[in-house]
């Protein structure tokens, strides 16, 4: 499990790799140099430099302080130039990374923040090839994808290091960025502007595929949610929307419509539950559901009287939501 | 190196002088004293007291850090204990202590015997206190701010961060920017015409012209940051305005803009007045005058200009147009200019020098380690598509802890040792100085150097826990481990000060034959700084022959009369007879202080503090006649 912009698995992130590689040994070496100097300073005593006695000092000849002079000129010229130098590295890999306009092809995917996990919405001409999940983003490997950045309350910041840099969602704004996954992987990412208590625990996780298994999988997330096919799946449904869980989840093809919590049409089909807080286990699905004040607190996710008899069904019902 | 007891008896009468100029006897004396040393030592110590505070927060979160998923704070306090150590030690301990070392050294390096201002200096100093009080006060009370030093809206605005919390956080502000303003204030004045005689504007120690862009600076930043706080958010919170809050239409990109625009200044408010530290100090121990003074002038004032053009660096990830990232980008390169050419003016001291390898030495070369480092990572930050992946994340969290404790706080400890014989008259343990500082410099590392690794691993800042699967942990536990050793490098650090304030040999006037002015007075200095005012004809005045040094004559010792002189060259222009010691300055801060505290709760309290703080100033105003003693 990595969340590192060292590990580059994507264009944009392999540019910034890149450029961070040559600034830090650019910066490195100079750093060791100005520290060289210093310590090289507490060494000398003026070894061939003459000094004229004032009163209580030592002021160097004329001829050290010009020689000096020199050497912080220099110094300092050539300062300018290695900012300049990087200055303009700088911007022309900022131009290709962060273009305000997605390259043409692009897979437009509308990202929303909210406490604290992430709706997540692929756009479409088609209303009915809208796709609407949460807290994981599949991607086709080598294709471009615009995220659209939203905010429903306060500011968050969407981030997967592995593929690119970071772009913050703001309410009432729409921001962009484009990241291109260059191998099939899973990547996590995490919110990374402070929003409130649960801040630490708002990851979510990019999946980049191989475009034909990226298209199976949007094909079958199109799909309503699959019957349940035994009884305890059956009576498990019948739990989910009868108890208050409806009052925030939708589940495609059920009653169940509503829009607050995350979508759970395919919730079986994801890596991890509470935006990447737990493992998506049944044990830990029915710690969530028990408690989750005690998993996350302030969440947002109410605690709905479940009995022990009743969590069961509810659990298989909700892992065979593939 | 300074004249004859017998020489200077011969013009100056101290006897007078001193019942002129001393603060009155008790407590009443002590509320009502406006003498600057008096008030330069509060605003030190308070500051370093909060710097406790501040410090001992952060061992709480490194604790709450120290392994995955611990379980030693609970998410909301660990955000109201980061909250309140960011808050604390910008606004509570940097800022103010860099206003102390001003208020006590300025006066003295230029050689006159008060602030220009003294009644809004002690103002200040009271305002400050009662804003520092009135933080904790609250968390007392449990009304705790948890939305980070910066408080960006919606987040802090009134639907998402009920209570009282982030109200006292932006009515604090206030209070630290009063104070703050007033000081810069005094200090622009003091130095601009309070110099001696002969002390051009091309004379003065780089202590004071770091002092004077800071105060500038401080002028033109600090109203931004009350308009952020105060205007914006706080009326968005208790009256219902619109300005930032987007559920009412405001936009919370303008309280981002505002704010940075001054809190970006507001680093190089802490930082110059540590380069000036810097120079003082070498200057004295490398034995020869700073190299490079015009260079390091121009550098500073540019520093000032420069760090009002950089702000949106704090922004970059918000999605700006192409060509005001490029801008940005490059105002941000090109601060590395300006500190570049101070770096390198300091090291051909050194070079030239002859090095006295004293404790304050060994924090100046804490600091070159340090700063240049948190100089690399901040070219990393300026540069868009690295600061894409770095902000937010703890490779942050170590540049600006490289570059403040590196920039300003080694370099203030460094001070501290330099100027500890200045104001306590015995000279500082030079065994235990060096013992702390090498515990420092090492806890410092182990606890910040790791964190550049666990940003670039993708650590965000500000979580109170992280899961274990990320591999964070060991690099979390050494920084915890290295907390500690800061920990103990502060207390070895206190108990040496403690220690040598009352056992340290005495120090005599100048026990370094330094080069600057405040040497010459007496050690701690008496009530009227000098006893003659002294006339400067070079940089270095006290490395100035003996029968070159003149001094004014002509001042009347019976009132308080201090020189007025003019801005480029200091000639003589008139003498002016400063106010006389009162309760005024701290009961109007007392006023002000009610009214605003109680502002947060309703806003009728505003008009408390108005007739409160009207009835402060007609009594600090009331016409008196000047102070008079008897020959």
């Amino acid at each position: 499990m990595r969340q590192s912009m060292w590990h580059a698995s994507g264009l944009n992130a392999e540019h910034i790799h890149q450029l961070g590689v040559v600034f830090g040994l650019l910066l490195s070496t100079i750093f060791l140099i100005v520290v060289g100097v210093a310590l090289l300073s507490v060494r000398r005593r003026h070894r061939g430099f003459d000094q004229e006695r004032l009163e209580g000092s030592h002021e160097p000849s004329a001829r050290t302080e010009a020689r000096l002079r020199w050497i912080v000129g220099v110094a300092t010229g050539v300062t300018i130039l290695i900012l300049f130098g990087l200055t303009i590295v700088s911007v022309s890999v900022g131009k290709v990374i962060s273009a305000s306009v997605a390259p043409a092809g692009s897979l437009f995917v509308d990202v929303t923040g909210t406490q604290w996990w992430w709706k997540i919405r692929y756009a479409s001409d088609d209303p009915s090839r809208i796709l609407q999940t949460a807290n994981e983003i599949h991607i086709p490997v080598g294709r471009p994808v615009a995220i659209r950045g939203n905010a429903d309350d306060v500011i968050h910041s969407f981030w997967v290091p592995n593929l690119q840099g970071k772009r913050d969602l703001i309410p009432g704004r729409t921001t962009l960025e484009w990241l291109q996954a260059d191998k099939p992987g899973e990547y996590r990412g995490q919110c990374a502007e402070f929003c409130g208590l649960q801040h630490a625990h708002m990851a979510f996780w990019v999946i980049a595929e191989p475009p034909d298994r990226f298209k199976a999988w949007f094909e079958q997330q199109l799909q309503p949610a699959v019957e349940p096919s035994d009884e305890d799946q059956r009576r498990g449904k019948e739990i989910f929307l009868k108890s208050g869980c409806v009052l925030c989840h939708a589940i495609r093809g059920t009653d169940a419509g509503a829009q607050i919590g995350p979508d759970l049409t395919h919730f079986g089909s994801r890596k991890t539950i509470a935006a990447g807080t737990l493992w998506n286990t049944k044990g830990n699905l029915a710690g969530w559901i028990a408690d989750p004040q005690n998993i996350k607190p302030g969440t947002h996710m109410a605690t709905v009287p479940i009995g022990s008899a009743e969590m069961q069904p509810l659990i298989d019902y909700l892992e065979s939501l593939k | 190196m300074t004249p004859a007891a017998s020489e200077q008896h011969a013009y100056a009468d101290v006897d007078v002088l001193r019942r002129t100029w001393s603060s009155k006897p008790g407590l009443m004396g002590w509320l009502s004293s406006i003498n600057h040393q008096e008030i330069g030592r509060r605003y030190i110590l308070t500051a370093f007291f909060f710097l406790l505070v501040g410090g001992l927060e952060a061992l709480l979160m490194r604790l709450q850090l120290a392994r995955p998923e611990n379980t030693f704070l609970s998410a909301g306090r660990y955000n109201q204990i980061f909250t309140l150590h960011g808050t604390t030690m910008m606004f509570l301990f940097a800022v103010p202590v860099m206003e102390g070392m001003g208020v006590y050294l300025v006066p003295l390096m230029v050689g006159t015997r008060n602030v220009a201002f003294p009644r809004l200096n002690a103002f200040g100093y009271w305002i400050y206190l009662a804003g520092g009080l009135f933080l904790y006060g609250c968390v007392f009370f449990n009304m705790i701010p948890d939305a980070g030093w910066f408080a960006y809206p919606p987040l802090s605005g009134p639907q998402f961060s009920p209570g009282k919390g982030v109200d006292a956080w932006a009515q604090m502000i206030t209070f630290t920017e009063i104070s703050a303003l007033c000081v810069s204030v005094e200090l622009v004045v003091t130095i601009l015409k309070m110099r001696a005689p002969g002390m051009s504007l091309s004379r003065m120690p780089m202590f004071c012209w770091s002092m004077l862009v800071q105060s500038f600076m401080i002028i033109f930043a600090m109203p931004a940051v009350m308009m952020a706080s105060t205007v914006f958010l706080l009326n968005d919170r208790t009256l219902g305005t619109h300005f930032v809050n987007p559920a009412e239409g405001g936009d919370p990109l303008l309280y981002q803009h505002v704010f940075w625009f001054f809190g970006h200044p507001e680093v190089y408010i802490i930082f110059l007045p540590a380069l000036g530290m810097i120079s003082s100090i070498l200057e004295t121990h490398t034995r020869r005058h700073i190299f490079g003074y015009p260079a390091l002038v121009l550098s500073l004032v540019g520093n000032g200009f420069i760090a009002f053009g950089l702000w949106v660096h704090h922004m970059f990830a918000t999605g700006l147009p192409q060509i005001g990232e490029a801008y940005f980008t490059a105002a941000s390169m090109m601060i590395a200019i300006t500190s570049g050419v101070q770096i390198f003016c300091w090291l051909a001291t050194l070079w030239s020098g002859r090095l006295q390898p004293t404790t304050a030495v060994h924090f100046v070369f804490g600091f070159i380690f340090i700063f240049v480092m948190g100089g690399m990572t901040g070219v990393i930050l300026a540069s868009i598509p690295l600061d894409l992946q770095t902000h937010d994340t703890f490779f942050v969290v170590a540049h600006f802890h490289y570059v403040l404790i590196g920039g300003a706080l080694f370099p203030l400890f460094g001070a501290f040792h330099y100027w500890f014989p200045k104001l306590t008259g015995r000279m500082i343990d030079e065994r235990l100085g060096k013992l702390s500082f090498w515990i420092l410099f090492v806890g410092f590392n182990l606890t910040f150097f790791p964190m550049h690794w666990l940003g670039v691993v993708g650590m965000t800042r500000r979580v109170y826990t992280y899961i274990p699967g990320l591999g964070w942990g060991p690099a979390n536990l050494m920084a915890t481990t290295g907390a500690f050793l800061i920990l103990l490098g502060g207390i070895i650090f206190i108990s040496n000060a403690l220690r040598s304030r009352t056992a340290g040999a005495r120090a005599g006037n100048d026990p370094w034959e330094a080069s600057t002015l405040e040497w010459e007075a007496e050690s701690p200095p008496a009530p009227y700084n000098f006893a003659n005012l002294p006339v400067v004809t070079s940089r270095t005045p006290l490395w100035t022959p003996l029968a070159e040094r003149p001094i004014v004559i002509g001042m009347r010792e019976d009132r308080r009369e201090i020189l007025i002189t003019n801005v480029l060259d200091a000639e003589p222009h008139h003498r002016s007879v400063q106010p006389r010691p009162t309760l005024w300055p701290m009961l109007t801060a007392l006023g002000f202080a009610i009214g605003l505290a109680g502002s947060i709760f309703a806003f009728s309290w505003y008009y408390v503090a108005s007739v409160l703080g009207m009835i402060g100033l007609i009594g600090w105003f009331w016409p008196e006649r000047p102070l008079r003693v008897d020959p």
